[in-house]
């Protein structure tokens, strides 16, 4: 029935990495310097890859189409990483990381996958530390942990609010230090636009020079994609301006099957859209649900400011619900209760689309701590608001600015506004336990691919896995295709497969510099988001998801005859870049829905309205779904769909419970 | 119609690094106080398409604030007028109606122009390649609680590190001097134990690598610190000249 093999190694759960490891291929220290590895994305994955394999001594390419490889989107991730290192003596452990994660992807991700990704999570905060990322620390000069949703334990480093970008800094590190010992080549602004297979095998990519336009052939042993989620199919997401479906999808097209392309993670605390004009949305990180409390007037339409409504009068509605884990209940769950508020009539602000994030009785909490810690006595209630305030901006001081910057709201006096926003992307390019896809030679870490998270991700958990994909896991994996190529030679550029693949690409920038329509790539961009958002979002039904394939198949139609794309291809073109983007998101966007239609059950952040129980929780149907739906592409708008079994040898799968 | 902002706007416009650039006047209406900086000019590109002239070219990308690509110089001062803002998070209920704003990319011999206000910062990639890391590879480390560090040397490389790369001080400075963003790194590195051994050689071979790109003598006149969105100190200097000088007075 299926062309997918897992490859899963064989033994007991806990052993099944240790023994592979140790069994895998080798390749010898002179045989790595005649392999290329082309790595696409200089993210936390592809950034980490990079330096560790130019490390072992494989010669390396590196592209990314921002200026640098410091910009990449794995920057702007602010909370934190977790690590199962039970510094806290609070009872974590691999397994206990490892039950998380699979529970809070509600029971929809690979068990083989997730016990590395837990094993290996200690290594990378010893890592990220050797190589001088400055980790919070407490006084003793120990690390600092903090708590994260969908877990009792507390295993998130961080650093403040900017825990992505102290963690890219240093792989980026890393991955200088090789370009300039000469061990990696860097291609800044540079865009991938295909895969080059030959004889089945990924042997290179076709990039484009973005500042002089020119198409480019680049041969490698291998082809890492490392290029991050497609939220921005959605036109409004937490992703930067940039981040793109179309390395991924150019692969998807070349054979690489597209796994649970309709598993997207709505990230509950975002800053609510202000107009028309929102161009991206703003998070605010999740480790502020440990100090801020999120409620909803009791009375709906409630016209009163949030300072002026009492105690008594107000919702808590995470802490009603979900008393067990209160308002660290995963996203997914915090997501949709904030919805079904805002929907019921209880929503705050001008849009009445938001909910209160309030951080007024931790600011007494703490005011009061740091009163005892300093030995003072009698103070006044302003002076232990004084004081508190100073130990929440010492927490979360960056993401206040942000948020006052943004709204011009000052969230040490009044509460937050919040409304959930697309942030994450669980689905992905399918792969095996090698994290190598469909297509021989070609893999696929960190986000880009779909096996860690299940159908929904927990917090911190996306730098956990783009590093481990990188540092400790892509390294030892490669080894078992690598061994095998170590007699085949530096394909020449010049062979047809290379001349044919960067023709297509070259005829698909001549068709759409040649439409001269009337209407701008973001006017389509946006009409897809919409689409997407209503019909594929945080809620989607059978009718809504026919509607949305038939809606984005027109849409598609009309960007083809009618997208206006000003200035030259030989020359930087922003415009044209989105529009090929914006091209391939046309074509996810179908497919996110059919796999969204085919699921009958809910699940994570899939969430069918049909299939809920009787208190609105979403309802899984593990006799008839418990498996990754990997999707072949066939032709436009044909996919077929492979089953890959979910087996849980370790786990009791049951009915995800936060209460 | 989302606001009731009418704006002049002088934008430096060149086609690559070939022609010569100039001044090019446009007038947006309408525009919300709720708006970046940047949708503002998301506004005016969108009605440069539909009129079918060339939209301005601009670098952004994570729109919060963090990536660093963002690098307006508006009204004489890099990334505006809001101290320890970035571009993409100024917003216009920072401007007033009728204002002219004139808008520029960076101006440095080391930063070349590519087109319009996007500007070439490559060489900050190759100072960091020179030397701004602790040679450690993958699997080397040992355990991360075994290196206890006093909260405040961590807490003071942690503020040096939170540099953006984004090149405001040397837009910034009289003489394009990246000695902001250099000593930032060294800083960080050097407050760190696990960055005390390669501490001499790290100093003088990215020092060495910043002279080479072209970038400017520091005169110490501040205005990098002033500038700088992430409150990068201007102690990280004085740092990394002590760092420096004793490298040079040891080296062999």
């Amino acid at each position: 029935m299926t062309k997918l093999d897992a490859k899963i190694p064989e033994g007991s759960l806990a052993e099944k990495w240790t023994k592979y490891r140790s069994s895998v291929s080798l390749v010898n220290p002179a045989n790595k310097r005649n392999l290329e590895v082309v790595i696409v994305g200089s993210g936390l994955a592809g950034a980490s890859a990079a330096a560790s394999l130019a490390e072992l001594g494989y010669k390396v390419k590196v592209f990314c189409f921002q200026d640098s490889p410091r910009r990449a989107h794995s920057i702007a991730a602010q909370g934190g990483i977790n690590a199962a290192k039970n510094y806290q003596n609070d009872g974590d452990s691999i397994f206990r990381l490892f039950y998380d994660t699979i529970k809070g992807g509600d029971y929809r991700a690979r068990e083989a996958n997730v016990h590395r990704l837990a094993e290996v999570s200690g290594n990378i905060i010893d890592q990220c530390v050797a190589q001088g990322v400055p980790f919070a620390r407490e006084y003793g000069g120990l690390l600092s942990n903090r708590s994260f949703g969908g877990t009792q334990v507390q295993r998130t480093f961080y650093a403040a609010g900017q825990t992505g970008q102290q963690l890219l800094l240093g792989a980026y590190s890393a991955l200088q230090r090789q370009v300039g010992m000469g061990n990696v080549q860097l291609y800044a602004r540079h865009e991938m636009l295909d895969v080059v297979v030959v004889d089945g095998k990924a042997r290179g990519i076709i990039a484009r020079n973005l500042v002089s336009g020119e198409l480019e052939r680049h041969f490698g042993h291998a082809v890492l994609l490392c290029t991050g989620g497609y939220g921005n199919v959605f036109y409004l997401s937490t992703n930067a301006m940039g981040s793109n479906v179309t390395a991924a999808w150019k692969a998807h097209k070349k054979g690489a099957f597209f796994a649970n392309p309709c598993y997207t993670q709505i990230h509950p605390t975002c800053i609510p859209v202000s107009g028309d004009h929102q161009s991206k949305l703003t998070l605010m990180s999740e480790s502020l649900r440990n100090d801020g409390r999120i409620w909803v007037p009791k009375k709906k339409d409630d016209p009163r400011k949030a300072n002026e409504i009492p105690e008594d009068e107000r919702d808590y509605y995470l802490e009603r619900r979900y008393p067990a884990f209160g308002n660290l209940v995963p996203r997914d769950i915090a997501s949709r209760a904030a919805k079904e508020r805002c929907d019921a009539g209880y929503g705050v602000g001008a849009s009445k689309m938001a909910v209160y994030l309030d951080f007024a009785a931790a600011i007494i909490r703490y005011g009061k701590a740091e009163a005892n810690k300093r030995n003072l006595h009698q103070v006044s209630d302003e002076e232990i608001q004084a004081l508190g305030k100073e130990v929440v901006k010492e927490k979360y001081g960056n993401l206040f600015d942000m948020y006052k910057q943004i709204t011009g709201e000052d969230p040490y006096e009044q509460p937050m506004r919040i409304y959930p926003a697309v942030h994450y992307t669980m689905g992905g390019l399918w792969v095996d336990y090698n994290l190598m896809t469909t297509v021989p030679g070609l893999y696929a870490l960190g986000e880009a691919n779909f096996s860690d998270h299940g159908a929904n991700r927990l917090g911190a958990s996306a730098l956990m896995q783009g590093l481990a994909d990188g540092y400790f896991v892509i390294p030892y994996t490669i080894g078992a295709y690598l061994a095998s190529e170590i007699r085949t030679p530096a394909l020449s550029t010049d062979s047809e497969a290379f001349v044919n693949a960067e023709k297509a690409v070259q005829e698909q920038i001549d068709k759409l510099m040649s439409i001269k329509g009337t209407k701008s790539v973001d006017y389509f961009h946006k009409k897809l988001g919409l689409i997407m958002w209503n019909k594929c979002g945080m809620a989607r039904n059978e009718e809504g998801l026919k509607m949305a394939i038939a809606e984005i198949q027109e849409l598609r139609k009309e960007f083809w005859s009618d997208v206006r794309i000003p200035g030259e291809a030989n020359n930087l073109n922003p415009e044209l870049e989105k529009a090929g983007r914006v091209a391939d998101f046309l074509e996810l966007g179908e497919l996110m829905c059919k796999d969204a239609l085919e699921r009958n059950e809910s699940c994570g952040g899939h969430f069918r309205e049909e299939y809920q129980t009787e208190d609105g929780e979403a309802l899984r149907d593990d006799e008839n779904f418990a498996y990754v739906a990997a999707w072949e592409y066939l032709s436009e708008s044909k996919f077929e769909l492979h089953k890959e079994e979910l087996k849980f040898e370790n786990i009791k799968i049951a009915q995800r419970s936060y209460k | 119609m989302e606001g009731n902002l009418n704006l002049t706007l002088k934008i430096w416009r060149q086609k690559n690094a070939q022609t010569a650039g100039k001044f090019e006047t446009y007038q947006v209406s309408g525009i919300s106080e709720d708006m970046s900086f940047l949708e503002m000019i998301d506004v005016l590109n969108n009605r440069l398409i539909e009129e079918g002239d060339d939209p301005v070219a601009f670098d952004h990308d994570c729109r919060e604030g963090i990536c660093g690509m963002c690098s307006m110089y508006i009204n004489g001062r890099p990334h505006g007028p809001n101290k320890g803002v970035t571009t993409c998070q100024l917003h216009m209920r920072s401007f007033q109606d009728g204002q002219t704003i004139t808008i520029e990319p960076w101006r440095a011999e080391a930063f070349p122009v590519i087109k319009d206000l996007v500007v070439n910062r490559s060489a900050f990639d190759r100072i960091i390649a020179a030397g701004g890391f602790i040679s450690v590879n993958t699997g080397n480390a040992q355990d991360a609680n075994s290196l206890p560090i006093p909260k405040d040397h961590a807490d003071d490389a942690f503020a040096a590190a939170a540099c953006i790369g984004c090149g405001a001080c040397v837009a910034a400075c009289k003489n394009a001097s990246a000695m902001l963003f250099t000593s930032a790194k060294i800083s960080q590195l050097a407050l760190l134990p696990q960055g005390q051994a390669e501490r001499a050689k790290r100093a003088e071979a990215m020092v060495a690598q910043m002279d080479e790109e072209g970038f400017g003598a520091c005169s110490n006149t501040g205005a990098c610190e002033a500038e700088c969105p992430k409150g990068i100190s201007l102690e990280n200097i004085a740092r990394m000249n002590r760092e420096y000088f004793s490298a040079v007075f040891t080296s062999k």
